[in-house]
């Protein structure tokens, strides 16, 4: 599995950090005097104590699981192999390391323990616009930028031209970027550091910023950085984005690789094993949960087909969002909705509860379970969130909202019977229906009455 | 076939840093080209949509000389073994201005560049090394002061203008070995700016600026000129106002700024590996 040609080899890299302790509290103005006139020595131990980890480190060597409190290994025991050519993701919750072994990767922090070995040029791009002055011209940010990111100035010579188009901000190139729009800006940046051409690249979260347009154009050119042979290790919290660019991925939790194998299968384990975003949400106290006049809610969650709660939705199977909420006072007729947004912020439709069981019924007390079932093959790929609402009709008051009360992933496993069918690359549209086509043909030389 | 080749020579190694080393001479000639254009934006900003733009460099030192002129040199009277006092200290004030204005530049480089240090990857000593560099162009300008008040008091130019350069090599180094050892501890303790600030008001008078150096009793020499400013501004003088050069002034001063760079140095290398998470 690792080779000695192999592009990054990590063995056993471990990072922790000192987090800030509890000042003591004085309950006397002498001790608080003695404390002050003491502290210039206890604040010099504190400073040197940021980055001394003896003690942590024998007792970790020696086989101790207890850690002084104030420490945290943000990455213990990382170990992985990258071949050459390789696109890798890395996933993650949110604290889970990514970020951290990033910036051991890339020298930025240095590991408190293990080995790593990276084979050829690293261009590590952990931020869009790193050194960006707003004084300068786009011009002389493309060539500070570039070098920046370890571009030698005639490489920067060679593409100029070519990284200005890309950004489309030619016009304005001689213009103090202070002027630009900060879309222009994250163009701009987004631009040299696609034009590098590293044997390794680094890239954290940056697609996380810039119109849906411009994301796409980024995520095809790092697709064709990959298809080059270039190394790539990406991190992101974008699951469509890493099942369509990487082959492989590496799950990290709590410092520790959790999984490593093929991308489907990572991305699988990630969100069905209550990591990552929530397909469930549950108010049991009802003095905490969103309530109105009439009626609480307690619970949202997202079921596919077969009733099993969970954050990955095959897009041609139906998707269960329901909601369970407790009406105290009766006599209203209620009306259950559900909004749903794509990772664009975009509604994209909105159901309410047509059904003939309670529809225009006043309710009685009690508690409900409202089930909306959401065909298969129609939504679209990528993350939805769901706004939970009910309202009352005559009055129209509404009891609850509650926004990105759950989320959910819509993933297309590219088996050849969902709505994209043979065509792997973007699918653009906020709704993925499968409809029927008809073809009528007529061979060339036939008359008009011969047609099939 | 070349590209491969450029992938064997670059194997990078990671590992928990121990030990001492001075720096990586190698890794910083990779790194030129964007030490110069850290230092070109540092100097383009400068005067950005200013009027005066780089007049600001003359006026700065102008003001000092004529203030010292007029309250050290009219009021007071200081001995100046019969040079002008304007000359005095014109010669004094002009690499007294860079090294002051270079060493508060450089020790907070690695805090105003917290954003860089953050993200990329760049041999750090780039840091305190682009305020001392960048600081040489309002350098260079305000030289021309020293050309005007040369011409004025009709200084013949002599031999000892040769040895400038080497003086002005040393006054580069007196900022570049204190911006290293401040910026690294300023990284861990907030105090070092206001420390060198309230240093360098000081440190003026220590250095045969607005006075003598031979008003120093001779006993006191070679601690005074352990002082490597003394020894620079001596220097200067020497060369600027064909004087002969006072050696036993400026030795002292040449090894203790020596012994700085490389303590510097090595203290630096050492912390490097945890400015990103203590800054």
């Amino acid at each position: 599995m690792v080779s000695d040609d192999s592009a990054i080899i990590v063995k056993n890299i471990s990072k922790c950090y000192r987090i800030g302790s509890k000042e003591n509290i004085h309950d006397s103005i002498g001790g608080a005097m003695i404390d002050f006139l003491k502290s210039p020595f206890k604040n010099y131990r504190k400073y040197r104590s940021l980055y001394r980890f003896d003690e942590a480190e024998r007792l970790s060597s020696s086989g101790d699981t207890n850690q002084p409190s104030d420490i945290i290994w943000a990455v213990h025991d990382v170990s992985f192999g990258i071949k050459q050519g390789e696109v890798v993701g890395i996933i993650g919750r949110n604290g889970a390391g990514k970020s951290t072994l990033l910036k051991i990767l890339c020298r930025i922090t240095s590991p408190t323990r293990g080995y790593a070995r990276l084979r050829g040029r690293v261009s590590s791009l952990l931020e869009v616009g790193t050194g960006f002055h707003p004084e300068l011209t786009g011009r002389d940010n493309v060539y500070l930028n570039g070098t920046i990111l370890g571009m030698r100035k005639k490489e920067v010579d060679r593409k100029f031209d070519e990284i200005v188009s890309f950004s489309g901000v030619e016009k304005f190139i001689d213009t103090p970027v202070k002027r630009y729009s900060s879309g222009m800006k994250v163009r701009l940046a987004f631009s040299v550091a696609a034009h590098l051409e590293p044997e390794i690249l680094v890239v954290d979260e940056v697609l996380a910023v810039g119109d849906a347009d411009f994301q796409k154009k980024c995520l095809n050119k790092m697709h064709d950085v990959g298809r080059r042979g270039r190394t790539v290790l990406f991190v992101s919290h974008n699951m469509q984005a890493i099942t369509r660019l990487c082959e492989r991925a590496i799950l990290l939790d709590e410092g520790k690789v959790l999984k490593d194998g093929p991308s489907h299968q990572v991305v699988s384990v990630y969100l069905n094993s209550g990591y990552g975003t929530m397909a469930i949400r549950e108010w049991p106290d009802p003095d905490k949960a969103p309530c109105g006049e009439i009626a609480r809610l307690c619970a949202v969650r997202v079921r596919n087909e077969d009733g099993v709660i969970t954050d990955a939705l095959d897009i041609r199977r139906h998707v269960k969002v329901e909601m369970e909420y407790e009406v105290f006072r009766p006599g209203s007729i209620l009306l259950p909705n559900f909004h749903f947004y794509n990772e664009d912020g975009l509604e994209v439709f909105v159901i309410v509860d047509l059904d003939p069981a309670w529809r225009r019924r006043k309710r009685p007390k009690g508690t409900y379970l409202s089930t909306a079932l959401i065909p298969g093959n129609f939504l679209s790929e990528g993350t939805l969130f769901v706004r939970a609402n009910l309202c009352t009709l005559a009055p129209q008051t509404i009891q609850f909202d509650v926004p990105s009360a759950v989320a959910f992933q819509v993933i297309d496993s590219l088996d050849g019977d969902s709505a994209r069918g043979d065509f792997a690359g973007w699918f653009p549209g906020v709704v993925r229906p499968l409809v029927e086509w008809s073809t009528r043909f007529r061979q060339n030389g036939e008359s008009a009455n011969d047609i099939v | 076939m070349r590209e491969a080749d450029l992938r064997e020579e670059c194997v990078k190694v990671i590992r928990p840093e121990s030990g001492w080393r001075i720096a990586d001479f190698r890794e910083l000639r990779e790194y030129r080209d964007l030490f110069f254009f850290l230092v070109w934006r540092d100097v383009k900003v400068l005067y950005a949509q200013t009027i005066l733009g780089f007049a600001w460099a003359i006026l700065n030192p102008l003001t000092q000389i004529v203030i010292f002129t007029i309250v050290f040199g009219r009021l007071a009277r200081i001995s100046t073994d019969g040079i002008p006092y304007v000359l005095f200290s014109s010669v004094a004030v002009i690499p007294w201005t860079y090294m002051s204005e270079s060493m508060i530049i450089s020790s907070q480089s690695l805090i105003t560049g917290q954003a860089m240090l953050d993200k990329i990857y760049f041999p750090r000593l780039i840091f305190p090394l682009t305020g001392v560099l960048s600081k040489m162009v309002d350098f260079g300008i305000s030289l021309i002061i020293l050309l005007c008040i040369g011409v004025y008091y009709r200084i013949t130019p002599t031999w000892n203008l040769l040895l400038l350069p080497l003086f002005i090599v040393f006054m580069m180094c007196i900022p570049a070995a204190v911006g290293i050892w401040l910026s690294s501890l300023a990284v861990r303790f907030r105090d070092v700016k206001f420390a060198i600030q309230f240093a360098v008001r000081m440190l003026i008078y220590t250095a045969p600026i607005v006075y003598s150096a031979q008003s120093i009793p001779g006993a006191y020499r070679i601690i005074y000129s352990l002082n490597p400013l003394v020894g620079v501004i001596e220097g200067f003088r020497a060369c600027l106002l064909g004087l002969s050069v006072p050696w036993p002034y400026i030795w002292p001063g040449m090894i203790t700024t020596a012994f700085l760079l490389v303590t510097g140095a090595l203290y630096f290398k050492r912390m490097e590996r945890i400015f990103v998470d203590v800054i």
